[in-house]
């Protein structure tokens, strides 16, 4: 991809995407570090447009900047006494290293390998492929998705209900 | 100058690093599901980047893939998040470090 204004909508949004990830990580109040978490997962939304993924690209502002990030924050306020603080525990050198020596391993092995690299041009649009994969080749697990998210739900619903509570709606 | 697969591979390993310091590292249960979330969009970064660059016979497929592994993301915050405000209510506490029940 040579194009201009695909070289700079990549370095733009690598940059905020990474940004906003290590903010994530410095400041102290966990509802900015939220705020800052979701402004991650938009340049990820915009980087997988630059990959010509419109429906992925969709999918991870509807799902990640919306749903999940709107999930964290009500798990933040329905445990008020806890506090907002984001410290760290004992652990933070050894963390620090092991995610530094993980980056440092990834970044060697993705620029050492001899990847096959095709020459063909971007996906002209991804959601109807991509509908058509789901329902034919991949039809057992997209049901088997299905599946996992009823029980997923039920299981929240029944791990935060109250016991309590519910005896005395039946009485 | 151009963006080829390996900057896309190095922004995700990158991600991918400080999604793990934050899981490993954070006080706080809802900041080490953030860090897994991050390490989440790092892998699907890398397998849109791949199905957007490398030979195949059906590229589509990791698109498809990537659609999956959101639908389980989105299941597994959903259990986190319900566990995290279980720990709360039965220990008045979301630090991981004090969740030590099952410690010898």
């Amino acid at each position: 991809m040579e194009d201009t204004g695909t070289v700079v909508a990549f370095w733009a949004l690598a940059i905020i995407t990474i940004g906003s990830a290590f903010m994530v990580a410095a400041v102290r109040n966990l509802i900015h570090a939220v705020v800052f978490l979701v402004l991650s997962f938009l340049g990820v939304a915009g980087l997988y447009i630059t990959l010509s993924a419109d429906f992925v690209g969709v999918v991870q502002i509807l799902i990640y900047s919306g749903a999940i990030a709107i999930l964290v924050i009500f798990a933040i306020v329905l445990t008020p006494q806890a506090g907002r603080d984001n410290a760290e525990t004992s652990m933070r050198l050894p963390a620090v290293v092991l995610s530094g020596l993980v980056a440092t391993m990834l970044g060697y092995a993705s620029i050492d390998t001899n990847w096959s690299i095709s020459d063909r041009p971007g996906f002209e649009e991804t959601a109807s492929a991509i509908g058509v994969a789901l329902l034919d080749k991949y039809i057992l697990p997209f049901e088997i998705a299905a599946a996992l998210m009823l029980v997923a739900m039920l299981g929240a619903i029944i791990i935060v209900r109250d016991e309590g509570t519910e005896g005395a709606a039946e009485d | 100058m151009s963006v080829d697969l390996e900057h896309y591979l190095m922004v995700g390993a990158i991600l991918f690093a400080i999604g793990l310091y934050l899981a490993l590292a954070k006080r706080n249960f809802v900041g080490v599901l953030m860090g897994i979330e991050l390490m989440f969009n790092a892998a699907n970064l890398t397998l849109i980047a791949f199905s957007r660059f490398v030979e195949s016979e059906s590229p589509i497929d990791g698109h498809v893939f990537v659609v999956f592994v959101v639908t389980v993301a989105a299941a597994e915050a959903a259990v986190a998040l319900a566990i995290a405000v279980l720990l709360y209510r039965v220990r008045d506490t979301v630090d991981v470090d004090k969740a030590n029940l099952l410690k010898w």
